[in-house]
């Protein structure tokens, strides 16, 4: 089992620490759930999450192998950008959603830790025909993201470039308490938020998180674990791979069709996606909102109208913010549509719900 | 943690304690950290009849759904109403306020499975 260099740090912390995708990760630090869920929201948290996975792409062929392998237009990028996309296998199923960072003529792509391997075989499954060389950075690059909206009042004072120069999904490349990272205003949360890229020992990593700390220290800034981290997406109805996404479903029914563009050429998948689009989907992933507040749906869970399955919930959980259960799911493309009562059948009970429109919060 | 050492525990992390015929069942400090922010308890209505092992509630945590189990056969004699409203404090007290019922227990060998304190704190590695 793998510690990223913050693990000291955690423990320090006092975080209950789990596996997760080969690393010992912090799941809660002892306020809960709830409680960093909100930190994030109001004032500004710290993620670790350096086992995500950074591959690198590099060679002349490099944008037209990222435009085969992604579903979004990469040729939209240019330096500073960064863009949200996914990688989807001929039949449309997603192999991973992640990030594309052009970076000084080569791209850097950031994948979900799960799927490292996964995707570095299916990066070098498709290299036929193209210039590119292929390398997985992940074990030498280290990830914070700092979220919230004191998350940029924060580091501004720990960081040498002007922060609100930054739009968001661009980058720039500068220092953090001196030391040298890529500064990208992404994040996983909703809020205004930053991910910090950087390299260095374990001496570098955490002098990068105690001057993140000292910098946050007046507006409470807290340590958030995975997760809040999955409570936080769930609210503004992001997509986790494994959950919501995976290799049955195609990036229309999962609503990603905003990045997905068809109209750039021929890429993996796009011939089914075509279709998908052209046809509508039969099922389409929404959000719904219980109406009790004494269940939670959970991944599996059959979503039912008067008894007749029609779909089934992929994430769900408490959402701090509206303090009800909230969910998404998979449902027949004739009852998506918000306003929807449905059912959520768990443990040989029905507890009624409502499809609503995405974001929850 | 603290584990009051005048509890019986189970291996399910939940503790009884004994007075007369009556067993008071709540959930272990340990069972609270694990399942994190309770958001509700589902337990039966007064006067249901327990085996042993029964299940007889579910515990709705942000990150798990867990069974309760009964610890003893009996009679559920009286339920914590408190804990609909303010299930946190199953969390924040769980050997005091958190309680969740209380069960007249009809077979008092059934006592005799039941872990003492230090074999608890064994079981879970503490």
């Amino acid at each position: 089992m793998k510690k990223t260099l913050f693990y000291d740090k955690h423990i320090e912390n006092r975080a209950k620490i789990v596996p997760f995708a080969g690393y010992e990760m912090p799941i809660q630090y002892p306020n809960g759930i709830i409680h960093e869920h909100k930190a994030v929201r109001k004032s500004v948290g710290v993620f670790d999450v350096t086992h995500m996975g950074e591959l690198e792409v590099s060679g002349p062929d490099a944008l037209a192998f990222i435009q085969k392998v992604t579903v979004n237009d990469a040729s939209k990028l240019g330096p500073g950008k960064a863009q949200y996309s996914a990688m989807c296998y001929d039949n449309g199923g997603i192999v991973d959603d992640l990030l594309v960072y052009y970076i000084d003529g080569h791209y850097m792509l950031v994948v979900n830790a799960s799927n490292i391997a996964k995707n570095m075989d299916w990066l070098r499954a498709n290299t036929a025909g193209f210039d590119v060389e292929l390398a997985d950075i992940s074990d030498e690059i280290n990830l914070l993201a700092v979220q919230g909206p004191k998350s940029m009042v924060t580091l501004q004072k720990i960081c040498n470039i002007n922060m609100d120069d930054i739009p968001f999904y661009n980058y720039a490349v500068g220092q953090i308490a001196g030391f040298d990272a890529i500064i990208s205003r992404t994040g996983y949360t909703g809020e205004l938020g930053f991910e910090i890229y950087f390299r260095g020992d374990k001496e570098t990593a955490e002098s990068i998180w105690d001057a993140i700390f000292d910098a946050g220290n007046e507006f409470s800034i807290e340590p958030i674990g995975l997760a809040a981290r999955d409570t936080l997406r769930l609210e503004k109805g992001f997509c986790l791979y494994g959950n919501d996404i995976d290799q049955n479903t195609n990036t229309i029914e999962a609503g990603l069709g905003w990045i997905t563009k068809t109209d750039k050429g021929e890429f993996n998948g796009r011939d089914i996606i075509v279709r998908a689009k052209e046809n509508k989907p039969k099922r389409q992933l929404v959000g719904f909102v219980m109406n009790t507040d004494k269940f939670i749906p959970r991944k599996g869970y059959k979503i039912s109208i008067d008894g007749y399955q029609i779909g089934f919930v992929t994430s769900g959980n408490l959402s701090p913010m509206l303090n009800q259960p909230i969910g998404l799911g998979y449902v027949n493309r004739d009852s998506k549509q918000p306003g929807t009562q449905i059912e959520i059948e768990a443990r040989g009970r029905t507890f009624r719900a409502e499809i609503v429109k995405l974001p929850f919060v | 943690m603290n584990f009051p050492v005048d509890l019986k525990y189970t291996e399910d992390h939940e503790w009884v304690r004994v007075e007369g015929n009556i067993g008071t069942i709540g959930i272990t400090g340990h069972a609270q950290g694990e399942l994190g922010d309770i958001v509700y308890i589902d337990i039966p209505d007064e006067s249901a009849e327990l085996s042993l092992g029964d299940s007889f509630g579910t515990i709705e945590a942000v990150k798990t759904v867990a069974d309760l189990f009964s610890p003893l056969s009996g009679k559920i004699i009286e339920v914590n109403t408190g804990l609909n409203d303010n299930p946190e404090v199953a969390n924040n007290d769980p050997y005091g306020d958190g309680w969740i019922v209380k069960i007249e227990f009809t077979n008092p060998a059934e006592l005799d499975k039941l872990l003492d304190v230090n074999s608890y704190k064994e079981l879970i590695g503490q």
